[in-house]
């Protein structure tokens, strides 16, 4: 199994570039290890990530064996507009992993002000 | 003395040469199998890369140049199971000039890419952070394609105590 947690600031502002943490539950085995009985552990790392905002990829990342097991990604992303934060990963196995999150962007004082 | 040997005599020494070097060779692959450990070793005293062979199969012909990036790693890494990365990239990150791929490659590790990232005006900054895995002491390159072709490097030397890629490591 896999779970990934994101951590989003607390109140994002229209314009904002705010900040993304991505932590994945995976164990990334790269292959090259072997387990107590000296068995080799089969590779079995995320083939690709991606972050889908409003049916747009804003951000994706295609980590190899050189990633650290359960992979922390940080990134950012310009605060436009509301909707939903899509994660969505594939390992070796097959597996496919999902995360959604509402993204809620307050608009900025001045919108407030030209808004009746 | 040699040419008093019979034609059938040479013809059977020759035979028995070749066959105990070949028992020999036979024997070397085995020893070679039965030890993990060499193998881990070889691994973790894999050939260092050079700069060029590190980015060969990311840059065709395009310009490349140092500078313009600032890369983050431990001079000292305890654990190369879990080394912090973080990068910058200094770019606007508009629609006319931005960071479209980051490639983070290592000089000594079985698997040189290590990750690779696709990023655009809407990320508006080029800025990210990980966690990798590096197998023993090496030269960590980022390598980061921009909006119009080029390419920017940043290297830096981490020194690595205990290495990943090894058991119980």
């Amino acid at each position: 199994m896999s779970t990934a947690r994101l951590q989003l600031p607390a109140r994002i502002v229209e314009g904002d570039v705010f900040k993304l943490r991505l932590l994945v539950q995976h164990p990334m085995d790269s292959g090259f290890l072997r387990d107590l009985d000296g068995v080799l552990i089969k590779r079995n790392v995320i083939r690709h990530l991606q972050c889908i905002l409003n049916d747009k990829e804003v951000f994706r990342v295609e980590p190899t064996t050189g990633t650290s097991a359960n992979p922390l990604f940080e990134f950012y992303l310009r605060a436009t507009k509301s909707g939903e934060l899509y994660f969505r990963w594939v390992d070796d196995k097959g597996y496919i992993g999902e995360l959604r999150q509402k993204l809620v962007i307050e608009p900025t004082n001045q919108s407030k002000a030209a808004k009746p | 003395m040699f040419f008093s040997l019979s034609r059938r005599d040479w013809l059977l020494r020759c035979l028995k040469t070749s066959a105990g070097a070949w028992g020999l060779s036979v024997g070397v692959s085995r020893a070679q199998d039965m030890s993990v450990l060499g193998r881990v070793q070889d691994m973790s005293d894999a050939r260092l890369r050079n700069f060029d062979e590190m980015i060969a199969p990311y840059v065709v012909r395009q310009p490349v140049k140092q500078g313009g990036i600032t890369l983050s790693l431990p001079m000292l890494a305890d654990n190369g199971h879990l080394v912090p990365l973080s990068l910058k990239v200094d770019s606007p990150m508009t629609e006319e000039s931005h960071v479209t791929h980051v490639y983070l490659i290592s000089q000594r590790n079985p698997v040189p890419l290590m990750a690779m990232f696709v990023l655009g005006p809407w990320n508006g900054r080029a800025e990210l952070s990980m966690r990798v895995r590096l197998s023993g002491t090496q030269m960590v390159v980022a390598l980061a394609r921009m909006s119009d072709g080029t390419f920017r490097y940043e290297t830096q030397e981490v020194v690595v105590t205990e290495a990943a890629c090894i058991d119980n490591g």
